[in-house]
């Protein structure tokens, strides 16, 4: 797969449009691996001029100040900087929420002001400006439904732009009752994807997955690794994962289109 | 002695108003405990917020049952609170009903009118959220944090203002010559004929009563105010302006630490450099909350604002699956403790004698604070905006950057971030993998 790197670009005093911000999960987690290989391969249908940092990508510390670590985050954070604005990095693209708030929010306060998009913001907008098309014949009739993340959703409202992509499909979305801003959490957020819960009666998880499968979904639609392996774990608590499966809107536009 | 009544509403409307005004002082000396936050900026943006969400109620509507109720008791509120100003004034002067006077029989009838039926709908209303507080089995009136005085509190502000409008229809039904003129009695000429078999002074005494213990009732509710969680009618209206304008994603970044880690990374600062000669070593900043005064101003507000409706934390993912952290308590625990600080201020003199307590620990507990996911749910349903994730996130850095007392798994996530730059054990040099891989 053909991914170039920030320095391979400029070696070759080329600068990409978009800096393509993979992310810890997105580099290093089999699952979420899937989703930036979806994401590039549907970046490459759409002839978008991208690279990645690879190597030289860190840790956003965006679980880190969550966790408190307001030292650990503010240090990423300057490191991180400091890469992207020596690579003079304008636009960028993340298929996580976490990356997306941190990097669009909390970054520009510590010196670094991009330009930042949620992936299905940004396909939302290659599909404007007719540089992508979505195949809606593939999976015509699907029952979807979409898990909002909380960092995309409640935290920077973004509520229609997976929305919209997931009916481009031609599926058939239904919502979970609570949705947009009273969508539930997957349990991850916060840190909460590297430490065991608290004592209490169930798994935050598992909760929402009732949610979904009260929607009697083929496809539970999300745009986050986390909140992807979060509902996978749930699907499979619940014995569905036969008749249920969890995908992040890249993969499925991927399929949708046969890449 | 004709004047007594005058002379002795004049000593009860001051004393009420003078000691509510005394308690709104420590209100605001108790806020101002908190450190400095600016939330000047958009004013514009600020006061279409405070008229939206505080006057307009906006998000109270969102959930439709107690939303609707609450506009009725709300506009009954205030606009009966118009029948007071006259109340006020005839309490002064002596007179009797001086507003009909120059506003004229049908219109003074219309408003009084309106009031009834208001004060009707108000009773109606007030009677449902006593049954669904008491009997109907709403989960978030029987957390585990409103047991006691916090559900004695919501049923007395109740009883409060079921007896308040009883008094003020019964004074009304007990008016001859008003409900002789027939207008602006919808609801009492039904009370009026209950009256029937007295005498006319047995009337007139009943009216002076309910009157008196009208006017008086209003009074000691005012000041009721200040130890009940009932203060939301006066504060969500500046903490709806001071709210957070930012995203909700963007957590601040801690200057203090901004301070530190770009010294840290200074390659020319001498990290053992002595302060220059006469300069005192400034004390270091603590780092996160442990205690209220470490909190800022808004958070504080906020915890006064709190009317402990729950709707945050019946969306919490934490407490919606059996932990212990509720968003409620957070706000309640915050105000708690805040009162608790201010009396051993006027206990001492005016100065904060070191109790042995503080909010961390005595109040929340680090298995409330660890639960929180930070989905924002609690910050996105108040009704008045208000923000209990910052407080958590702020006790969270306490708790990790003062007492490194973080749970082991994020002790180790930490570890992972700072070594090879992802929250899991790989090497860095392993991130392009993925690239290689189908």
């Amino acid at each position: 797969m053909n991914v170039p790197t920030m320095a391979e670009m400029m070696a070759q005093g080329k600068q990409p449009e978009v800096l393509f911000w993979v992310g810890a999960a997105g580099s290093y987690d089999d699952r979420a691996k899937k989703i930036s290989r979806a994401f590039v391969k549907i970046l490459h249908q759409a002839n978008v001029d991208f690279a990645i940092l690879g190597t030289e990508e860190s840790s956003t510390g965006d679980a880190a100040k969550r966790a408190g670590n307001e030292f650990l985050f503010q240090m990423q954070a300057i490191m991180n900087i400091e890469v992207l604005n020596g690579y003079e990095v304008k636009k960028i693209v993340t298929c996580d929420p976490h990356s997306f708030n941190t990097l669009k929010n909390e970054y520009p306060e510590l010196g670094g002001v991009y330009d930042v998009f949620h992936h299905t913001q940004f396909i939302q907008n290659l599909i404007a400006e007719g540089r992508l098309k979505i195949d809606d014949n593939t999976l015509q009739g699907k029952r979807v439904t979409f898990h909002d993340p909380c960092y995309l959703g409640r935290a920077n409202e973004v509520y229609e732009s997976p929305r919209d992509l997931i009916r481009r499909l031609g599926v058939n979305l239904t919502e979970m009752k609570r949705h947009k801003r009273t969508a539930l959490c997957c349990g991850a957020g916060g840190a909460q994807m590297f430490k065991d819960a608290e004592a209490g009666d169930k798994e935050v998880n598992i909760l929402r997955t009732e949610d979904a499968l009260e929607t009697k979904p083929e496809i539970i639609a999300t745009g986050c690794p986390y909140c992807n392996t979060m509902m996978t774990d749930g699907i499979k608590f619940k014995e569905k994962e036969d008749s249920v499966i969890v995908k992040d809107i890249a993969e499925l536009i991927a399929e949708a289109n046969k890449l | 002695m004709q004047y007594l009544p005058n002379i002795l509403f004049f000593i009860a409307l001051l004393a009420g108003v003078g000691f509510f005004v005394m308690n709104i002082r420590k209100l605001t000396r108790n806020i101002k405990l908190g450190k400095n936050v600016n939330r000047t900026d958009n004013p514009s943006l600020r006061f279409k917020n405070m008229l939206k969400i505080a006057l307009g109620q906006y998000k109270m509507v969102r959930r439709p049952i107690s939303g609707i109720l609450h506009v009725v008791v709300y506009v009954g509120f205030i606009i009966i609170n118009i029948e007071v100003l006259e109340i006020v004034v005839d309490g002064l002067l002596g007179t009797h009903r001086v507003f009909q006077g120059f506003l004229g029989d049908a219109f003074y009838g219309f408003l009084i009118g309106t009031f009834e039926i208001l004060a009707a709908l108000v009773f109606v209303s007030v009677i449902v959220f006593w049954t669904r507080r008491n009997l109907a089995n709403i989960k978030r009136f029987l957390s585990r944090e409103m047991k006691g005085w916090p559900k004695m509190d919501g049923n007395l502000i109740l009883y409060f203002e079921m007896v308040l409008m009883t008094l003020f229809l019964v004074m009304n039904a007990t008016d001859p010559a008003f409900q002789q003129a027939g207008v602006g009695n919808p609801i009492s000429q039904f009370l009026a004929p209950l009256f029937d078999g007295f005498s006319t002074e047995t009337i007139h005494a009943v009216e002076r009563t309910a009157w008196w213990i009208h006017i008086l009732g209003i009074l000691v509710f005012l000041n009721y105010l200040y130890y009940s969680k009932h203060l939301h009618i006066l504060l969500a209206f500046p903490n709806t302006y001071y709210a957070n304008l930012k995203p909700k994603g963007q957590f601040n970044n801690l200057a203090s630490v901004t301070n530190e880690v770009k010294l840290m990374m200074d390659s020319s600062a001498d990290p053992y450099a002595a302060p220059a000669e006469g300069e005192e070593e400034p004390i270091p900043e603590k780092f996160g909350a442990s205690e209220v005064t470490d909190l800022n101003w808004v958070q504080l507000m906020n915890a006064y604002t709190c009317t402990e409706c729950g709707r945050c934390t019946s969306a919490c993912p934490a407490n919606l699956t059996g932990k212990k952290l509720s968003p409620r308590k957070i706000m309640m625990d915050t105000r708690d403790r805040l009162e608790e600080v201010g009396r051993n201020i006027d206990a001492n003199g005016g100065t904060f004698k070191d109790d042995g307590k503080q909010l961390l620990n005595d109040y929340i507990t680090p298995e409330e604070l660890w639960a929180c996911t930070s989905c924002n749910a609690c910050v996105e349903e108040c009704p008045v905006s208000i923000d209990p994730l910052s407080i958590i996130m702020d006790m969270r850095r306490y708790l990790v950057m003062e007492q490194s007392a973080a749970p082991q798994e994020l002790n180790m996530m930490m570890t992972n971030v700072e070594n090879n730059g992802a929250p899991w054990q790989y090497n860095q040099q392993d991130r392009l993998n993925w690239t290689k891989e189908v």
